[in-house]
């Protein structure tokens, strides 16, 4: 395959794997068999694509290009940098692992569901890779439709009220931006992400970050996040905390802070202090919270504005470990989320009050939470240590307070993450536990272990994300020069 | 003697191809024994549709240069071609979904009844549609209203046609009053622009209010602001929306099917046309009319639609709301505002159209009105429909699923240009409001279990053995509805294209 397709391939693939599971009347099996083998060819174009990659030369990659609609500059443009190509990768394998699982569990109604995870999969590709504003709107929009399915038919009892929610923020958000996206291509003349210029407009850099904000989201934009993470099935809520909710720090990184320099200066503190607040307020709300999947929820918040906290730190130091955070944060989460989903099958539930002593006699249950939890603690030597190290040492240089504020909420994490753990695993056995609770299946194994497995080779070398995603210039650097 | 005109006949073949079939159908009506109606009927009015379809692509190909003929009475140039084309494409589609589904819900019961106006149908479809295509063409004052007369009493008939249905009658009177007094204010503002200019042709208005100074003249100002409520009745803008909601319901689900989109577009398309060359130095004018139009009509459709259970009621204030959107590429006068106006039109007729096809398919398998709650588990029962449905609503919505979203994107472009941010402001806020509704469409077919329906559908009526009335023919439409809808999200360069040419007739 030439290179240069591999980017379009990684985003239309899915979606033909999607209308031809619509179109074949399949069995059950057949259908998640033809899903996972659509899900898995995704991971191996990707691993293709990942090797041909160049990361000594700067600039956009395996570029394409073609008119969409010429008479106001809108083309179909899309290509990879270090970091988006590192978000791509942890959606391809965030979205397999996510499909096995639904395979596993046996969704019914399948060939929906398994047609919408692939939609999924491209729309979200597709927002981490095209270079075309108006193209990057559709496909950040696209996302939502397949999600409000997702949610709207497999989730839980109250998974109505939820998807409202969910949908109107998020819509309120977007649609916000697609009216500061006309200003910016009309005023520019071009679309186009990488020929666009700079803009000075405050009220266009607020346009665009309040999409990115309530997507992330930050405090105080989350009121969508407990009721979509809770009511979700435990897969869709995985890719929405791992995956798509990288999407709106992605938008800032890429959009917000490249194209708006001045007003991003200007609004630099205000922006610090939401993500400071969504990062103490989250930690809080997740010690507080009374259900595994309420942690993991809040942690998210959290862990979006710690990123966040790298993203608009400004430094090089901060670019690194925030994109190094997204990939380890989107890894541990959709471990988390997926573990919390096998604790639910077996005990109904995941209220802590019901649960507990899950550890023994389920060895492998325990040992993965156990590694996942404390690699999500942030324990020196793991990976999301050195992506917390790299956003708390590179706001440090902005000012000495935000990482104090920083690392007082990872005491935080270590707080909440090691109450969920002894909660689940360990303390009294719980009411729902009961002897016929198996331990992990195979299936289950075979859809955890190798997020884990990556989560400890990042933990091993993290800087094969930390100094992989702006080379060949320093972080700040690319920025300037906008990733030309 | 009186001396006629030089006729361009080639240029009126759409509009007589249209009438032809439309006396060959009403033919039928009384030479055709009664078993072979409705399959002789149908075909006359697809022959009349293909026909006036391939004429109006050779008059598109064949026009560039855009000039009037029948003595300054009609033009013949591509924005008429175009929006002819788009005619012709909407009543063929309307043909196959009558086929099936006339008269609507309320008569299957009656086999003997059945076929009893089926070929004054077709007709009244093919004359409202060569009224249409009149309308679009028009070059002065006389030959609008006479069109829009034309294709109005046709649509008053359709709307009353399946008398013994549930408010089919009322919503005939209702269209016809409100119709009548829409048309009579057209008709006087069409005289007081005729009293200050003493012109009738729109060329002539415009020259005569450039040379004479006439652009502050009270008779001028009185006299657009009353054709532009006289269109705004045609266009179901708010505030001369009142009539549409109950219409929409009570006509038969074809007729609203074939109003909320064919009338749209052929008003619309005329509106933009009557303003930019007959009364080019008004702009400041009608350009802040329609943008208030355009809110009053996005505030009013969507927030009335939030509390509808009926789905033609809800489809009804969305037909309102989209024309607001639709005029807001309108009010900006522009060539970007022609070209978004013309593409946008394109997925939104077919969407409107396709989703009042669905409506019709799930009102024969119940036997009653639809309802939010007797749409539950549609989506599951009839997959295609229900894709197509959602296709459709998101389309309408904004989202990138079909060319509803390049639509909006490009008005509010327009918008931009003209330097109304504020109105894409209130068109971003509204499309927000909207979502609510839209997604509760698709709720409803999609995330309630159909066990909660307490309806059973009625028996050996439409639904013969529990499956649903094979339907081939209205598939067949939504089909195409559908390929329209999603193909313009992609071939957006082709077909902006073609309404750029289109628009390059217009003096802009």
């Amino acid at each position: 395959v030439n290179a240069t397709s591999l980017t379009s391939i990684l985003i239309w693939l899915p979606v033909a794997g999607a209308i031809l599971i619509w179109l074949l009347p399949l069995s059950r099996y057949a259908t998640g068999s033809l899903a996972l083998l659509f899900s898995l060819a995704e991971v191996a174009f990707w691993i293709e694509q990942a090797a041909r990659f160049d990361f000594s030369q700067p600039g956009l990659q395996m570029e394409e290009r073609a008119n969409w609609f010429g008479d106001l500059g809108v083309s179909y443009h899309v290509g990879v940098y270090g970091f988006s190509l590192w978000l791509v990768g942890l959606t391809v394998v965030g979205m397999a692992a996510c499909t096995c699982y639904g395979y596993w569990v046996g969704r019914d109604r399948s060939r929906a569901y398994f047609g919408l995870m692939l939609l999924l999969t491209g729309a979200t590709v597709g927002v981490f890779e095209s270079q075309d504003l108006l193209l990057f709107y559709a496909f950040f929009e696209a996302m939502l439709i397949p999600l409000y399915f997702l949610i709207g038919v497999w989730g839980g009892a109250r998974r109505l009220e939820a998807t409202i929610k969910f949908v109107i923020y998020t819509m309120a958000g977007s649609l916000l931006m697609l009216a500061a996206i006309v200003v910016y291509g009309l005023q520019a003349g071009t679309f186009d992400l990488v020929d666009g210029p700079t803009s000075a407009s405050r009220w266009l850099f607020l346009g665009f970050m309040v999409a990115f904000v309530i997507k992330a989201p930050l405090f105080p934009f989350h009121g969508w996040l407990p009721d979509a993470y809770r009511e979700a099935p435990p897969e869709v809520a995985a890719v929405l905390s791992g995956v798509i909710a990288k999407a709106g720090l992605y938008g800032m990184l890429r959009i917000a802070i490249t194209k708006f320099p001045d007003p991003t200066s200007f609004y630099r503190t205000t922006v610090l202090a939401l993500a400071a607040a969504a990062l103490v307020y989250g930690s809080l709300l997740a010690f507080r919270s009374p259900d595994f999947r309420g942690v993991v929820a809040y942690s998210s918040l959290a862990q979006s504005g710690l990123i966040a906290l790298g993203l608009f730190a400004g430094t090089d130091l901060g670019f690194d470990g925030a994109v190094l955070q997204m990939v380890a944060h989107g890894l541990i989460s959709i471990s988390l989320f997926l573990v919390a989903g096998a604790v639910e099958r077996r005990t109904t539930t995941g209220e802590f009050r019901l649960l507990g002593g899950m550890a023994r006699g389920r060895p492998a249950l325990a040992t993965l939470l156990m590694i996942v939890g404390v690699i999500s603690l942030a324990v020196p030597g793991s990976a999301s240590f050195a992506g917390e190290f790299l956003i708390l040492a590179g706001v440090f240089q902005r000012a000495w307070w935000w990482s104090a504020i920083g690392a007082g909420a990872i005491v935080l994490a270590a707080m909440y993450m090691l109450r969920l753990i002894s909660a689940v695993l360990h303390e009294a056995r719980g009411s729902t536990v009961s002897d016929e609770a198996l331990d992990l299946r195979p299936g289950e194994l075979a859809l955890v272990v190798p997020l884990v497995a990556g989560l400890l080779f990042l933990s091993a070398w993290p800087a094969g994300i930390s100094s992989h995603s702006f080379t060949p210039d320093s972080p700040t650097a690319a920025v300037k020069s906008q990733f030309k | 003697v009186i001396n006629t005109p030089p006729i361009d006949w080639f240029g009126l073949s759409p509009i007589l191809a249209l009438t032809g079939a439309s006396f060959c159908a009403l033919l039928c009506a009384v030479l055709v024994p009664r078993t072979a109606r409705r399959v002789a009927a149908a075909g006359c009015s697809l022959a009349g549709f293909t026909a006036g379809l391939v004429l109006a692509i050779w008059l598109y190909v064949d026009s560039a240069n855009g000039h009037t003929i029948a003595a300054d009475a009609f033009y013949r140039d591509r924005w008429t071609a175009l929006g002819q084309v788009i005619l012709c494409c909407i009543g063929l589609a309307t043909t196959l979904l009558a086929v099936e589904h006339v008269p609507g819900w309320g008569r299957d019961a009656d086999p003997a009844r059945r076929d009893n106006h089926v070929a004054e149908f077709f007709a009244l479809l093919l004359a409202s549609g060569a009224g249409m295509a009149s309308f679009v063409g028009a070059a002065n004052l006389m030959v609008l209203f006479l069109s829009l007369e034309w294709f109005s009493i046709a649509l008053y008939v359709m709307c009353a046609i399946d008398y013994d249905l549930e408010g089919a009658l009322e919503a005939g009177l209702k269209y016809l009053i409100v119709g009548s007094f829409g048309a009579g204010t057209l008709l006087f503002g069409s005289a007081l622009v005729y009293g200050a200019t003493g012109k009738i042709s729109f060329h002539g208005i415009s020259s005569a209010i450039g040379s004479q100074g006439l652009t502050g003249d009270t008779f001028v100002v009185v006299g657009i602001a009353l054709i532009v409520a006289g269109l705004g009745f045609k266009m179901s803008a708010a505030p001369f929306h009142m009539w549409t909601p109950d219409v929409y319901e009570g006509a038969p689900t074809t007729v609203t099917a074939w109003m909320s989109s064919a009338t749209k577009v052929a008003a619309l398309l005329l509106t933009f046309r009557v303003m930019t060359t007959a009364f080019p130095d008004n702009q400041h004018l009608w350009g802040w009319a329609f943008a208030i139009i355009a809110t009053i009509s996005l505030a009013i459709g969507n927030f009335a639609a939030l509390v509808q259970r009926n789905v033609k009621r809800i489809l009804a204030y969305s037909a309102i709301a989209q024309a607001g959107f639709l005029l807001i590429g309108l009010s900006t006068g522009s060539a970007l505002g022609g070209r978004a106006l013309m593409y946008y039109l394109i997925p939104y007729s077919a969407a409107a159209f396709g989703s009042f096809a669905i409506v019709a398919a799930r009102e024969r398998e119940l036997g009653v009105p639809v309802t939010l709650d007797n749409l539950a588990g549609f989506g599951w029962e009839r997959p295609f429909l229900g894709v197509a449905m959602w296709f459709f609503v998101f389309g309408f919505a904004g989202l990138p699923l079909g060319g509803g979203f390049v639509g909006k994107f490009y008005v509010f472009a327009a918008a931009y240009q003209h330097g109304w941010v504020w109105l894409v402001i209130v068109g971003v806020l509204a499309t927000l409001v909207s979502l609510y509704y839209y997604l509760g469409i698709v709720r409803a077919m999609y995330m309630r279990p159909s066990e909660e329906l307490q309806l059973p559908p009625r028996s050996g009526v439409a639904v013969s053995g529990g499956s649903p009335a094979r339907e081939t023919l209205l598939h067949l439409a939504v089909g195409a509805a559908l390929v329209v809808s999603v193909g313009s999200l992609f071939a957006v360069q082709p077909l902006i294209d073609l309404a750029r040419d289109a628009a390059s007739a217009l003096p802009l």
